[in-house]
């Protein structure tokens, strides 16, 4: 793919960005809005990493010594929403604010008044959420799944709060989608046919779609435990005629899409990285796209492969064990395809080649012990320990976060104009790399042996692995801390980087100066 | 390229779908359940005659109660263990006293094991159907079962167990008000 | 600096620590990093798959990171200043498509018929209800009505680090369900309040505890020994407190066991629902007096001044008959009087009463007996 830039400078050139705070509350140009995304994921990123640490901290030896089991169980529930929904989400959301717009040559987001209102009403979602810490019966202390009735007859009064900040972030979500799909239909330059996208912008659209078809249903999930706990319905409750089962079957409807939504811009953005840094074009372009779409299918029709121990039928459990293990193929191919690009290319490792080489490897780990979830015998004895936690994390953190750490790395000359420094940003890779390894490698052989996840203690038989994973886990969180130092002092200063930033760098987001103007594309460009 | 607004309705009225579909879940979540037995609920019967026949074989029966948390009622079966012939008609009873001085409206949930035994249970009357059972403080009721078991019954099933769990409503009753007409006969 | 120093010398401990766990303890202890084998066919079976795709995945694993590895090493910018130029091939495409779906049915095949094994679901030699609470679980037995909880007894000071903690810490419980060995045992799960799951790793069984719905389990256990396992669904505050311990013993243990269980219960229905009357306890309690409390209260109740107080007369015998149980059931800390808690039920009601009746007590006092069934209660209230 090629480009030819007009010259767009006749009538955009004078629009410079507002001064002061003015500039951040009332922007509406892509460009600011995805910065204020990042800032905020990473801001979300550090305080659901804070309680990651109260969380490993308390599992350092076995007995209780920082926190109590209540709070305990409020810091895991807190965590896993605060990352899923305030870290890696909006992470994506602000990369796709950047970049989408960039590289399909258009000049700002289809709906840029709705893209503040859907980044703005985040804040206030999360404030709402934390300060629930503070109310009087404590934060939800359900888990992430908020699996009814716990989280409805069982609950603390605080979650009308949860429910409420969970509209507020879906909101946020659903209008974040609306507005990348409508640009990517509508505001294409010229040229740029479906099959000729980038890969980044092909795997938001999927997300995107995903988003709009499953957290409608999330919304819904919220509204009826909201109705069951203060309107007198029975949606969940069996006392009333309803079914807790009905809770975890609607829920995991949204939860399962939720993960590759979670998953799909990480494909994009790391299939972006390994053919710029192979100096050869990505390998299969085409069935990347479609592994993609069939991933993002099938992932309707897994969701109860999160329930094979609720007590389903022989046929159900054989269903879901087969459609799950189906998944494995579409998502070999995206790690056969990468290692293809890489096959016979002319590589070098700068740092985001480097996340994404880990990228591959440790999600590849993750899709391994993933695989062996879905084989339902096999998962009796898995479900619920510390094994599942082991693989989802495996996905998450060296899968998505990863990958978010490595679009940073790799676009960040773009937005700011300066090079990151490169030795500092190989030590944090190999920091986070082996932080991220020696806190969940050992957690496959702790559930293994049988220790369940979401306890504050344990038997003495997991003491050893537990006090590894801590310390690996304290390594990466403070990895991080030296990953904001970096990204800090490549916004102050620092070598100056050309438009082109990468050597051979393919993508119209290449073709404009670093950093990139304040409005790019005014005219659309062509593409051949 | 399209038209901004035409995509934009379309996945608001997505969106707005998604919301509903989300809700018509609870009651495809019931059918499916009928159709897969899923929950392991036996629903009621009307017609329960063709199942009825005369060489039936015999099979252990066995009742078993649970009082959810916060429920302080009696409520157990009259007979726990009996010996039953498929196919042919079996009544039973369960009784339940209101131990509380407040009027009182419990819910029973149903459940069957074997799972795959559900099938073949033709419920005609349970009192598991209803949506509520109220009783006066201190009042006590035998509760009705009518039942067959079907003679397809699979042959390695030689033992029923069917399971009722007592759920206080939590409904507030005004002891003055009239009995809902779908009060299970006192 | 000295902050610095005890930090890195902190640190330094930690990292032995870790470096003996990696090195010493973990690899002897191998076998417990993974599943367990467990004691049943099932669970064998389970175990067997879980291997199966484990190396098939090591296999996958070295194959496909091989090349990658190969590629980062030989294909660097120095080594191949140009890169080729291909970005399709249809054949490798479907076959990466193809031998992966192949592999997978490869897989499919085994899981899909153990699964079907695990849901032959008849009825069990020996059928057991289990029913998790926040945070027990109680355990019925169908054909003999026994019912019982089981709860954790590890000590709050061991989890609050104030003493060492036991071999068995947190996978401990004051009942153990019994079973046969070599039976078929069927458990039928459910949950009084909130979603519970029941996990014994040994028999490859975790079925969650839903209110309202019985999901079976079963199992058949050749080994007699102790099996441990736990709640992983979870359950609220005290979710990683409610350990399951199964005990398996030969049939004609288990025979006694049950027997045991079921005349314990015959025996509290009686002690709980028998109609006792006053002469019939002092008839009893006279010859439990006379070989338990002489030595100290005397035979006229009167004690011996200034160190064994009197009976007769005093204030807790005539009217309190609450504070009668417990000194009779505690002891007094510091002083002579031990705890009797030893003796059975009655044989305490009856002392008890004997006292009560006795040396004009029950005209001066309230002249209350004490039944069986206040002991039971005053020990269940203790629980």
């Amino acid at each position: 793919m090629s480009a030819v830039i007009e010259n767009h400078h006749d009538d955009h050139g004078h629009h410079g960005p507002a001064k002061g705070l003015k500039r951040w509350f009332y922007t509406t140009n892509h460009k600011d809005i995805g910065t204020l995304y990042l800032w905020f994921s990473f801001a979300m990123f550090l305080i659901g990493g804070a309680m990651a640490m109260i969380i490993r901290a308390e599992l350092f030896q076995p007995g209780m010594q920082i926190v109590e089991p209540e709070f305990y169980n409020q810091m895991i529930t807190l965590h896993g929403l605060i990352m899923i929904f305030g870290g890696v989400m909006p992470a994506f959301v602000g990369l796709a604010n950047w970049l989408v717009p960039m590289m399909i040559g258009a000049p700002d987001m289809a709906l840029p008044r709705m893209n503040n209102l859907s980044f703005w009403i985040l804040p206030f979602a999360f404030f709402v959420l934390l300060s629930s810490l503070f109310m009087e019966g404590g934060a939800p202390n359900f888990g992430w799944t908020f699996y009814a009735p716990l989280s409805t007859t069982y609950a603390p009064p605080s979650t009308t709060f949860f429910i409420f900040s969970v509209h507020i972030m879906g909101a946020s979500s659903i209008m974040g989608s609306i507005n990348v799909i409508v640009t990517i239909m509508n505001m294409r330059a010229p040229g740029m046919g479906l099959m000729k996208m980038p890969l980044f912008v092909w795997s938001w659209l999927i997300t995107a779609y995903l988003l709009i078809a499953v957290m409608p249903v999330l919304a819904g999930a919220v509204t009826m435990m909201l109705m069951d706990i203060h309107f007198g319905t029975s949606f969940f409750d069996a006392a009333g005629g309803g079914d807790p089962v009905l809770f975890q079957h609607i829920f995991w409807f949204f939860g399962h899409p939720e993960v590759y939504i979670m998953i799909l811009p990480a494909f994009g953005i790391v299939s972006h990285i390994i053919e710029t840094f192979s100096r050869k074009q990505l390998f299969g372009y085409s069935s990347m796209v479609w592994a993609m779409l069939s991933i993002a299918i099938l992932s309707f029709v897994v969701w109860a492969h999160h329930m094979f121990t609720v007590g389903m039928p022989l046929a159900a459990e054989l269903f879901f064990m087969w459609s799950t293990m189906l998944i494995a193929v579409p998502t070999g191919v995206k790690v056969f395809n990468w290692i293809a690009t890489m096959f016979k290319g002319s590589i070098t490792f700068e740092t985001p080649m480097l996340f994404a080489c880990a990228f591959v490897v440790l999600f590849t780990l993750g899709g391994f012990s993933g695989l062996m979830l879905a084989i339902t015998p096999a998962d009796f004895q898995y479900h619920d320990t510390y094994f599942v936690v082991a693989h989802f994390h495996y996905v998450l953190v060296p899968g998505a976060i990863f990958s978010i750490m490595a679009a940073v790395y790799y676009w960040i000359p773009k937005w700011t104009g300066n090079m990151y420094d490169e030795r500092l940003g190989r030590l944090h890779f190999w920091l986070s790399f082996i932080g991220v390894n020696v806190t969940f490698f050992p957690q496959h052989f702790i559930g293994l042996a049988g220790m369940p996840r979401r306890i504050p203690d344990y038997a003495l038989q997991f003491a050893d692995w537990n006090m590894v994973s801590t310390a690996g886990a304290f390594l990466f969180g403070f990895s991080q801390v030296f990953f904001l130092f970096i990204v800090i002092k490549t916004v102050m200063g620092g070598k100056k980087a050309t438009g082109e930033v990468w050597e051979g760098a393919r993508g119209l987001e290449w073709t404009v100066d670093s950093p990139a103007p304040y409005h790019t594309f005014g005219t659309p460009p062509k593409v051949s | 390229m399209g038209n901004k607004k035409i995509t934009i309705l379309k996945l608001s009225a997505a969106v707005a779908g998604m919301y509903l579909f989300s809700f018509a879940l609870v009651p495809l979540y019931d059918v499916f359940c009928d159709i897969t037995g899923l929950n392991g609920k036996v629903a009621q019967t009307s017609n329960a005659e063709s199942s009825i026949s005369v060489e039936g074989r015999e099979i252990g029966l066995q009742f078993i109660s649970h009082n959810n948390a916060g429920m302080p009622w009696v409520f157990k079966p009259s007979k726990e263990v009996s010996k039953i012939k498929t196919g042919t008609l079996y009544e039973a009873t369960f009784y339940a006293k209101n131990t509380t001085d407040k009027m009182m409206t419990g819910r029973a949930v149903n459940s069957v094991a074997p799972s795959n035994a559900k099938d073949y249970i033709k419920k005609i009357e349970c009192f598991c159907f209803a949506e509520g059972i109220e009783l006066m403080p201190g009042e006590e009721i035998l509760l009705p079962i009518k039942m067959v078991v079907d003679d397809e019954l699979p042959d390695n099933i030689k033992n029923i167990v069917l399971s009722y769990t007592i759920f206080d409503s939590k409904i507030e009753h005004n002891l003055t008000m009239d009995h809902d007409s779908d009060h299970m006969g006192s | 600096m000295t902050n610095v120093r005890s930090l890195i010398c902190s640190f330094k401990t930690q990292f032995t620590v870790i470096f003996f766990a990696l090195s010493n303890k973990a690899i002897a202890e191998w076998d417990e990093l993974n599943m367990t084998q467990g004691a049943t066919a099932i669970s064998r079976e389970v175990y067997d798959l879980h291997m199966l795709i484990f190396w098939i995945c090591v296999a996958i694993g070295v194959l496909v990171f091989g090349v990658m590895f190969y590629s980062m090493y030989a294909f660097t910018k120095k080594k191949n200043p140009v890169a080729a130029t291909f970005h399709e091939n249809t054949k490798v495409e479907l076959a990466w498509t193809i031998i992966p779906f192949l592999i997978l049915i490869a897989m499919a095949v085994p899981a899909s018929k153990t699964l079907q094994s695990i849901y032959n679901d008849e009825a069990g030699d020996v059928n057991i209800q289990v029913v998790g609470y926040q945070w027990k679980w109680q355990y019925r037995y169908l054909e003999d009505d026994v019912s019982f909880f089981s709860n954790l007894t590890t000590d709050l000071d061991e989890i609050y680090n104030k003493v060492p903690k036991g071999e068995n810490y947190l996978q401990e419980v004051d009942e153990m369900v019994v079973i046969p060995a070599g039976k078929k045992v069927r458990f039928l799960i459910t949950a009084n309040d909130v979603i519970h799951s029941w996990w014994m790793p040994a028999f490859a069984i975790k079925q969650d505890a839903i209110p309202g719905f019985i999901n079976t389990a079963w199992t058949i256990v050749d080994e007699p020994g102790l099996y441990r396992g736990k709640c992983t669904e979870l359950c609220g505050k005290n979710h990683g407190f409610m350990p399951i311990v199964v005990k398996v013993v030969e049939q004609d243990e288990y025979d006694l066991w049950i027997n045991d269980k079921k005349a314990a219960a015959i025996a509290m229905a009686e002690l709980t629902e028998k109609d006792w009357s006053a002469a019939e306890l002092v008839e009893r309690g006279e010859s439990l007096y006379v070989t338990n409390c002489v030595a100290c209260h005397q035979v006229n109740g009167q004690g011996i001044a200034g160190i064994f107080p009197g009976l007769a007369g005093s204030d807790v015998v005539l009217n309190d008959k609450a504070g009668q149980i417990e000194i009779l059931m505690e002891g007094i800390q510091g002083a002579a009087m031990n705890s009797f808690s030893y003796l059975s039920e009655v044989e305490m009601a009856a002392v008890i009463t004997y006292t009560r009746q006795s040396w004009g007590n029950a005209e001066k006092g309230d002249g209350e007996i004490v039944v069986p069934k206040d002991i039971v209660e005053y020990k269940q209230n203790k629980i």
